[in-house]
């Protein structure tokens, strides 16, 4: 697996809950993505997002690991739950809850701050 | 190209008891899908909506589908 790959699957093995997203909570840059950050808050996780857009690659390498063609992803606990229509559908129904509070430690609620992983630096300008 | 995409699931959910591809923006770009099927029943979404990312994997592949909006049922 390519250096990129195994951050990206360290990220997901480490981090609670993983949103991957175009753009930052900040300044998202898709409807999608959005969707799904705002059904993570509705429901207090603790969220690490990681923003695609800095590098291509990792959209790539995060497909051939997860087996899920589209952005965003929301992983729990190293399990990928689903892109945006599912976790925002899991919210609406009450399981996104009861699946944080089976899989996350005590307190996961307290603990709700925002991270971001940043896995590229920004590219730097090209003057041509 | 929603007849496009509907004939391609039809083909990948032949018992499908309701099917439908709408065009979201009137782009031919943004689609939502709606897809109830016993195929899908006892799957967890994360399941049910890879078997339709799988039935459309060249237009996803070939960036016809720009967005894609999945919301499926087993059938009862």
């Amino acid at each position: 697996m390519s250096e990129l790959g195994e951050r990206i699957r360290q990220t997901i093995e480490t981090e609670d809950v993983v949103l991957f997203m175009k753009g930052t909570p900040e300044r998202v840059m898709c409807g999608n993505s959005s969707r799904a950050l705002e059904a993570l808050r509705s429901v207090g996780a603790p969220v690490t997002t990681v923003d695609v857009l800095p590098d291509p690659a990792i959209r790539t390498e995060l497909s051939a690991l997860s087996n899920w063609p589209t952005i965003p992803q929301v992983f729990v606990r190293g399990e990928l739950v689903g892109g945006a229509d599912i976790v925002q559908e899991l919210a609406e129904t009450g399981e996104l809850r009861q699946k944080l509070e089976a899989s996350l430690d005590e307190g996961w609620q307290d603990a709700r701050a925002e991270r971001i992983v940043e896995l590229a630096p920004p590219r730097p300008l090209r003057l041509a | 190209m929603t007849v496009e995409l509907e004939a391609l699931l039809r083909s990948a959910f032949p018992d499908a008891t309701e099917l439908s591809v709408q065009d979201r923006t009137g782009g031919g770009d943004h689609f939502q899908v709606i897809v109830t099927s016993p195929a899908f029943s006892g799957l967890p979404l994360v399941d049910q909506h890879r078997l339709v990312y799988d039935a459309l994997a060249a237009p996803l592949a070939d960036g016809t589908i720009h967005e894609l909006r999945i919301r499926t049922r087993g059938a009862q």
